[in-house]
């Protein structure tokens, strides 16, 4: 919104508001070469034939699709996929439940009650312990409670991400007036109802932010799978990445087939969704 | 702010405790345990005893320890100010008038989407393969060899740093940009400022909360630099490349020295913390200073 009153104003100045052809040159120039570019060889190397490496930028002589197929194969890709889409989807749908519940208590009590003023510094605070710090002790705590498997490191994504987003959903809360709650108290409904009826649905912006920010973390982690997921049929696809890296040695075309088996999902989802996810991870941030 | 009275329904407990509980058990009981290991001689099984300061001492001492603080602060800071004014020149350009505006702006964001693995893996194919033959061709000797494996390894790492960090600041550079109003800009014009007085005098100003969260940001993340340096070199050619948070991973898991490592993320943990907070404070005040 604030766009669009901004672009009527520029409308309205005068000629210093023309395009700027230079800048806008620059900008077209640089971004083929360096952004579209590399995406573009990922893309040629994953069609072509080995024997078509000479030069490694022209389009394949004939394009190979074989190389998804053995790279399918070779990483196990179905399996893979399956486990990163379960921790994804399971992690966003119950951190935008769980997560959002835990802020609303505490920010509506944070004034009234101490317990829940000190579980709000506590939760924020907690933002400041970098993964890697607790990473060593974690893993053995996760594997004396079976947890070093998919349905354990979703448990452990959902809980680690309370601190960022009790945050982001308190900032949220706080600009709900409580009148709204109030009326339907009036009107029979218990605390969970009225949370789940008035303040989860007004709440949609936010839980877009956390959706996006939480499916991106979880997609793309590498760090957490490598230190909890040993097992190979436990792996996530980043992970199977890192593990069959060896393998893949100088079999380039092989490998990119499955950088961009990995990188697909994510490259179509933002075409569609682009928007959605810019607005959501700026106001995640500048929140 | 009163929902229900005074007394607080007792759903609301039920709302928080249970995972509060649960993100003590897995959050802040492994950091406490790691904070108990790093008195102790264990090696991640088996018997144990309390050393006192041993491994703080270890760590202050250790040159492959000292050597990763020294790299992952030179990296740091390198990445903080480049990303940071390559950002903000990107986002001042994204911000004038210019054709294909929302285009342009998905495709220098794009680079965010994507995982820094694999990005990491595509580039080291750019630097094993590419950039070496452009240099045979033309004659570059600097550019002939794959810079990955030389002494300026960390070079090929902090460009591809770049190129992915680039992408969030950039966006959060331009949000603050569109908060600018246009007619000071208009005013400032017709008094006759300069572009570059301009900048300093009224854009930077005016964006400083923003350049406060990127900062905070930005040396958070490279301090914990990870998945670029395990896809590109592994920490190497030798230990050039080891951050410290590759250090804590292999050494800590792998070479025995769990409660080292622990020591060694205790003491990454209050780096991080100090910065972060010193950081808030100058930049903070310095808001204030500017406005």
């Amino acid at each position: 919104m604030e766009l669009t009153k901004k672009s009527t104003h520029l409308k309205l100045g005068k000629a210093k508001h023309q395009v700027n052809w230079t800048v806008t040159a620059i900008l077209v120039v640089l971004a083929i070469c360096f952004i579209l570019a590399p995406i573009y060889m990922t893309v040629v190397i994953a069609l072509k034939d080995p024997s078509d490496m000479v030069n490694v930028l022209s389009w394949p002589k004939h394009i190979r699709w074989e190389n998804f197929a053995e790279a399918w194969k070779m990483t196990d890709f179905p399996l893979k996929f399956r486990n990163t889409l379960f921790i994804t989807v399971v992690n966003v749908i119950f951190t935008i439940i769980t997560n959002s519940l835990a802020a609303y208590a505490i920010t509506r009590n944070r004034k009234r009650s101490k317990l829940f003023n000190l579980l709000y510094y506590y939760f924020i605070s907690a933002m400041f312990i970098p993964f890697n710090v607790l990473m060593l002790p974690l893993v053995k705590q996760a594997s004396a409670f079976h947890m070093d498997n998919v349905l354990g490191i979703t448990v452990l994504y959902i809980i680690f991400g309370l601190p960022m987003n009790t945050f982001l959903y308190s900032g949220f809360i706080k600009g709900i007036p409580t009148a709204l709650e109030e009326a339907a108290i009036i009107d029979g409904a218990n605390s969970w109802q009225v949370f789940f009826k008035v303040i989860f649905p007004i709440m949609k912006p936010m839980h877009a932010t956390v959706a996006i920010l939480s499916f991106m973390w979880t997609w793309n982690d590498f760090l957490m799978p490598l230190v909890l997921l040993s097992d190979p049929n436990q792996q996530t696809l980043q992970l199977a990445q890192y593990v069959f890296q060896g393998q893949f040695s100088t079999q380039y075309n092989l490998a990119f087939a499955s950088y961009l088996l990995v990188l697909l999902p994510i490259l179509i989802i933002y075409v569609f969704f682009q928007k959605w996810i810019i607005s959501g991870v700026t106001s995640g941030a500048v929140k | 702010m009163k929902i229900t009275g005074k007394k607080i329904n007792p759903a609301f407990y039920l709302m928080t405790i249970p995972i509060a509980i649960l993100f003590f058990i897995f959050h802040t009981l492994p950091f406490l345990k790691g904070v108990f290991y790093s008195f102790t001689d264990w090696q991640g099984y088996g018997n144990w005893n309390f050393v006192g300061l041993k491994n703080y001492l270890y760590v202050f001492t250790d040159p492959d320890v000292t050597g990763s603080y020294i790299f992952t602060f030179k990296f740091a800071i390198a990445a903080t100010i480049l990303v940071n004014v390559l950002s903000l020149l990107l986002a001042m350009g994204l911000n004038s008038k210019i054709k294909f505006q929302n285009t342009l702006k998905s495709i220098y964001f794009l680079p965010y989407m994507l995982g820094t693995l694999i990005i990491g893996f595509v580039f080291n194919f750019i630097f094993a393969n590419l950039v070496p033959q452009f240099g045979k061709t033309f004659g570059i000797s600097a550019l002939s060899t794959n810079i990955l494996g030389t002494d300026h390894a960390w070079i090929g790492i902090l460009i591809v740093t770049i190129w992915q960090s680039l992408a969030f600041n950039t966006l959060i550079y331009l949000a603050g940009l569109q908060t600018v109003d246009h007619e000071i800009y208009e005013a400032a014009e017709m008094d006759g400022v300069g572009t570059i007085k301009k900048f300093f005098k009224i854009t930077f100003p005016l964006i400083a909360p923003f350049f406060t969260i990127n900062m905070v940001l930005s040396v958070k993340g490279f301090l914990m630099a990870f998945d670029q340096i395990m896809a590109m070199t592994g920490g190497g050619p030798g230990n050039l490349t080891t951050t410290i948070s590759v250090l804590i991973y292999k050494r800590g898991f792998q070479g025995g020295q769990f409660a080292v490592q622990s020591a060694n993320a205790v003491v990454l943990f209050l780096v991080v913390v100090i910065i972060s907070i010193i950081q808030l404070r100058v930049l903070e005040k310095r808001e204030e200073k500017l406005n």
